[in-house]
């Protein structure tokens, strides 16, 4: 079997970061975060786990809801999401998400979509994974242009959900809301410390020497190439076939 | 409910200055009804997202007819940004209510029930709520004392337009379990539907139609458009075609791209 690919190491971390959650939802345009639920739930199958439910947006087969878009965000507000994935054009030191745009609002240098249910979500859902597979200075800065939705919120504020980790393409972070801040818990095969500082615009704790982090053991890289690519690619046909080519035996 | 009308005809009851809500890509988008809107140019038009926006809401924009744009995103999904969009945010040419996707819901909500607002949690300390004078936060009434949440104000449209698979004779409509599109009729003062097809049968005929129907109440005009959410798709019934909105987001980078694609598309549409 070929070793891991580096995107197969953030889908296994993803399927790490969500044990002990019942159910978890992922937003549109997410298909990491899309994969490493499925494995999660692959994974308890496998090992005869109580069941996972996992709610894909813009899937049909991996998405129970029947009321509408509304669902999602009534089912958080009540506490039946356990976990959340969340993105940002700037993401800072806080944990403080910016997915409006760069530059002073309204008229934005650059816009991007909008906050969508993150001004919102990350009040709500317990377990917000942070994921952003590009690590650059100018997605990860010191403080956002816009706040879509804040890392913290000062007490007194309804605060049931928040950050718990941010991974990206070089590294896994958690996220301490004490501080606040992020301390860097792995680094990804391939990367070193000096790498994700230079790529980092905001100050984050560290051991001296930072762990690594573990790519997927066979077993779990057997399920993920088998069962999680054929329900992955009813959503995301175009990046279940790229993993694919990725892996062949035959590439 | 009358019998069906002609597309240009339901374009028609769209007057300049009305509030119009429109359903998110992959709810049921009336696709069918973006050309014609565009040939009637009823413009300052205040776009309510449900609850985000993407190519109808931006080819609108690009045809300049809008005047404000409530929403919680506007994105062409796979396809990218929004071009005709982020031109307007650049320019400065139209008002912007950045929300949130229950925020949204929320104000329909409200409306739906004739209530004046709903109240709901997050927001506090977003430059979401900031930048939303018409929001308001007051302390849980019900509380002990402080904890804050935010009021957003019934959001009634004048209109609300989608598409779905079919509708009957009778005018009621089947949504399945989009039920946002539902949320939307109950709260617009009035709603125009498109369909991929009228059937003679009752919609109200078995339990199970039933349970996804929209009664003719709520309906006030249909039209017959087969394939009319295209390129988007339409649940149950046709996938999106990706390749026809990346040509979309390539060719309207520039007013005159989205004016070429303008002509082009609208010369075959109804």
């Amino acid at each position: 079997m070929k070793p891991a690919t580096p995107r197969e190491t953030l889908i296994t971390t993803i399927a790490r970061l969500l044990g002990g959650v019942h159910h978890v939802a992922v937003g549109a345009s997410s298909p990491i975060p899309a994969a490493g639920a499925m494995l999660l739930r692959a994974m308890k199958e496998a090992a005869g786990a109580p069941r996972v439910r996992i709610s894909i947006l813009g899937s049909v087969k991996h998405n129970f809801f029947t009321n509408g878009s509304v669902e999602l965000f009534d089912c958080a507000g009540q506490g039946r999401i356990d976990a959340f994935f969340l993105s940002g054009g700037q993401i800072d030191g806080q944990g403080n998400v910016n997915l409006v745009g760069v530059g002073d609002y309204p008229q934005t240098k650059v816009r991007w979509p909008g906050s969508f249910g993150a001004a919102y979500l990350y009040f709500v859902v317990p377990r917000v994974i942070l994921f952003r597979e590009d690590h650059t200075p100018r997605i990860f800065v010191d403080k956002v242009d816009f706040v879509s939705a804040p890392g913290t919120s000062p007490e007194g504020v309804y605060r049931s959900g928040g950050p718990h980790a941010l991974l990206t393409g070089l590294g896994l972070f958690d996220f301490d809301a004490s501080r606040p801040g992020f301390r860097l818990r792995s680094i990804h095969p391939g990367h070193d410390l000096a790498e994700i500082t230079d790529a980092t615009g905001f100050a984050f704790a560290h051991d001296a020497a930072p762990a690594a982090t573990p790519p997927p053991d066979a077993a779990t890289l057997a399920l993920l190439r088998g069962r999680v690519l054929d329900e992955l690619s009813e959503t995301y046909p175009d990046f279940a076939a790229q993993l694919q080519r990725e892996t062949s035996e035959d590439a | 409910m009358p019998a069906t009308t002609d597309i240009p005809s339901l374009a028609r009851l769209i007057e300049p200055g009305m509030q119009i809500a429109l359903p998110v890509d992959y709810a049921g988008v009336s696709m069918a009804m973006t050309h014609a809107l565009i040939a009637r140019g009823a413009g300052d038009l205040d776009l309510v997202c449900v609850p985000t926006g993407g190519l109808q809401a931006d080819m609108l924009i690009g045809a300049g007819l809008v005047r404000s744009v409530e929403t919680s995103a506007m994105t062409l999904g796979e396809a990218g940004g929004a071009p005709c969009f982020n031109r307007a945010v650049r320019d400065g040419s139209i008002i912007l209510r950045d929300s949130t996707c229950p925020a949204i819901h929320a104000g329909l909500t409200a409306a739906q029930k004739g209530a004046p607002f709903s109240a709901m949690r997050g927001l506090i300390g977003t430059d979401v709520l900031r930048h939303r004078p018409d929001w308001c936060v007051i302390d849980n009434p019900f509380g002990p004392g402080g904890d804050p949440v935010v009021l957003v104000p019934a959001i009634q449209p004048d209109v609300a337009i989608f598409h779905a698979a079919m509708a009957d004779r009778a005018g009621n409509v089947w949504i399945g379990r989009r039920r946002e599109l539902a949320t939307m009729a109950y709260a617009a003062r009035r709603t125009i539907v498109t369909a991929e097809r009228v059937i003679d049968g009752d919609l109200f005929e078995t339990e199970i139609m039933a349970a996804g129907t929209l009664p003719a109440l709520y309906v006030d005009a249909i039209g017959i458009a087969p394939k009319g959410a295209w390129p988007y798709g339409l649940w149950g019934e046709y996938p999106a075609d990706t390749g026809e909105l990346l040509r979309y987001a390539g060719s309207a980078k520039t007013d005159a791209g989205f004016a070429a694609y303008l002509a082009e598309t609208g010369a075959a549409a109804p």
